[in-house]
């Protein structure tokens, strides 16, 4: 399904609070393995959006479907017309034997830009990410940063209404991505649905809206503040690594260490997913999984449960990166653990 | 004073007009974690390629472990470079026996000790898959206990994490305190603000230069940001923009350096917002210092 496209050079007034493109329950498979499993997504115009989550997480594959260069197996997309989407694939997006000019004159027209407005545009964002220097150089040429902020001012050149950008910061220096964010924030200033990746977790909450994916699936979507305040169970610090059990749960932070103590008890209401799951017979990892993310959806007015504070340290206020951490740990522990799973996981 | 693994003293490197690195001074010790910030450009990979040995300073002296860098000393340094340096065809097990032979070990029954106590435990379901084919943070894994086979005294890392998800990171970063606990001094290059906390002190670079050093909380010292809080965030943007303020956006939040609220108040004009002041973050406190290098070098 397409919806109409408002024209270039309409402000995010005109797009703001009717439209809406992204996914509903799309799944795509690859062979027998499930890439995206039921992903709904909407990114709203004028707003920047961050997809996170680790190796295999499926981001890049939800990307390439918001892009419109992957179809979904099943379930629905909600794009513009292609023209009106500007993509930035993960590690190229740029013509290496073409200069800085060239890539952009070539993206212009295959854009079908006015020349004016194409040129325009080209001279405000070279010269404001610092390429100013750099306009007869081959792409292949320049460095990472560079060549990163070419790939995006060439993705958002035409003023796309939805613009998709896997990982446009990935090893990018601190300046660069400085210029990068005001680019990205340019794009979402003239409107645009801006969707991004990334493996920065303080980047990310920068964006209004986090999507966090692991092994294809929603492990939880909204603010960072509404995935932070949904992340199951309470975060311990201490000075030392703990020991026991807890060893599992723990990880390196700041020079401390972070323990994850699990909800005491699993969440009781029985949910039409984990019916579902079990209907279909799949195993029992997957049962402890739908466990972990339905604890996600949190209802905000149970209270959030008191860990015991330890002497070596006390209850943390997480952060998104800690929450994330938190959900990708959970699953390693659910998968670890299995068979005999202890109380608390399994029921 | 304990004895210095790494020292550079008024060290620089200059490729024709361009100087790289502009009369470092800098000092690791056993068992410390030392951050170097900088942006590309800044001289942290040339400093390190002296550190290595891999190229002359043009001034200054370089020691390793109180010696002119050499084969002897490389023996004794453990290095990942961004790229990794593995071998995509062979095993991380391959790619350890490889690695341990070039350091020294003898092939054969010695060669493959090495590499079985070598191989830390998560590495060993992947222990037939060659690195070509393994997941980054995996492959990262891998290089990391190549570079940690040999027992180094000295470990280099070139952004050992870029790229990986954060549990995955933090692992990388226990091998690192783990080695760090037993003597082995650390030079880690980051582009994540959020590492610098593993490091016991950073130093912050630009053009070539050292131009902040500590914890970062020294290094942020009283560095302090505007933050704009409007209903209509784009306009403010362009208004800032406009008056030469450039503003970062943080959800619907803007934020401009500096504390001068009255200058961003201005700026703003007719856009309704209210403007405070809040502490920087090491990521903006790092931009203002690399921006002041590079105006004061323009104009000097």
């Amino acid at each position: 399904m397409t919806a109409p496209s408002p024209g270039p050079g309409s402000g995010p007034a005109a797009t703001a609070t009717q439209d809406w493109w992204g996914t509903e329950e799309a799944s795509v498979r690859y062979g027998d393995k499930l890439a995206l499993d039921r992903v709904t997504f909407r990114a709203l115009p004028g707003q920047v959006s961050a997809v996170v989550g680790g190796d295999g997480a499926g981001r890049t594959t939800l990307l390439r479907c918001l892009a419109g260069a992957h179809a979904v197996s099943s379930g629905r997309v909600r794009l513009p017309v292609p023209l009106r989407i500007g993509y930035l694939s993960a590690g190229s997006g740029t013509y290496p034997d073409l200069s800085v000019d060239e890539n952009l004159a070539f993206r212009a027209s295959a854009y079908q830009m006015p020349a004016a407005a194409a040129r325009g545009r080209s001279r405000e964002f070279v010269e404001r990410a610092g390429l100013a220097g750099a306009r007869a150089r081959l792409a292949g040429q320049l460095s990472g940063g560079m060549r990163q902020k070419l790939g995006v001012i060439a993705a958002m050149l035409h003023q796309p209404d939805l613009l998709v950008l896997d990982e446009p910061t990935t090893g990018v220096d601190p300046v660069s991505r400085a210029d990068l964010w005001w680019l990205i924030a340019r794009a979402a200033a003239d409107g645009a649905a801006v969707v991004l990746a990334t493996s920065y977790l303080d980047e990310a909450e920068r964006a209004v809206e986090v999507l966090a994916l692991d092994a294809g699936r929603v492990l939880g979507t909204g603010t960072p503040q509404e995935i932070i305040a949904a992340m199951p169970g309470t975060l311990r610090v201490s000075d030392a690594r703990p020991g026991g059990e807890a060893r599992r749960r723990a990880w390196r932070r700041g020079g401390r260490w972070r323990i994850w103590d699990p909800p005491a008890t699993p969440p009781s209401r029985p949910t039409a997913h984990i019916t579902d799951l079990r209907h279909q017979n799949r195993d029992e990892t997957d049962v402890i999984m739908a466990q972990i993310r339905e604890e996600i959806p949190w209802p905000p007015d149970e209270p959030r449960q008191v860990a015991p504070v330890g002497p070596a340290g006390g209850v943390v206020v997480p952060d998104l990166q800690d929450a994330v951490t938190v959900a990708i740990l959970a699953r390693e522990l659910a998968v670890g653990q299995l068979p005999g799973q202890p109380e608390g996981g399994s029921r | 004073m304990t004895e210095a693994l790494a020292q550079c003293m008024g060290v620089s490197r200059r490729f024709g007009d361009l100087t790289a690195v502009d009369g470092v001074d800098l000092r690791l010790g056993r068992g410390e974690v030392v951050g170097l910030l900088g942006a590309n450009g800044a001289g942290k990979t040339t400093l390190i390629r002296m550190l290595l040995g891999l190229l002359a300073t043009s001034s200054g002296q370089v020691l390793l472990f109180g010696e002119p860098p050499s084969r002897r000393t490389r023996q004794r340094i453990g290095y990942v470079p961004q790229t990794l340096g593995l071998y995509d065809d062979l095993t991380p097990a391959e790619n350890l026996a490889f690695s341990a032979a070039v350091f020294g070990a003898q092939p054969g029954e010695g060669g493959r000790q090495v590499m079985a106590s070598a191989l830390p435990e998560s590495l060993r379901p992947y222990r037939r898959t060659v690195v070509g084919s393994l997941p980054l943070g995996v492959q990262r894994s891998a290089a990391f206990a190549q570079a940690l086979a040999h027992q180094p005294d000295l470990l280099i890392l070139d952004e050992p994490t870029s790229g990986v998800d954060p549990l995955a990171r933090a692992r990388l970063w226990e091998t690192v305190a783990i080695a760090a606990t037993t003597g082995t001094g650390v030079l880690v290059t980051t582009h994540y603000m959020d590492e610098a906390g593993e490091c016991d002190r950073l130093m912050v670079m630009a053009d070539g230069r050292v131009v902040a050093e500590g914890t970062a909380g020294q290094i942020i010292g009283d560095a302090r940001v505007s933050v704009v809080e409007t209903g209509s965030w784009a306009a403010a943007f362009a208004a800032l923009e406009a008056a030469g303020l450039p503003a970062t956006l943080v959800g619907r939040t803007l934020r401009v350096p500096g504390a001068d609220t009255a200058a961003v108040r201005r700026a703003l004009g007719p856009v309704e917002a209210s403007v405070t002041v809040a502490p920087a973050t090491l990521e903006e406190r790092f931009f203002e210092l690399t921006l002041t290098s590079s105006r004061t070098r323009e104009s000097g």
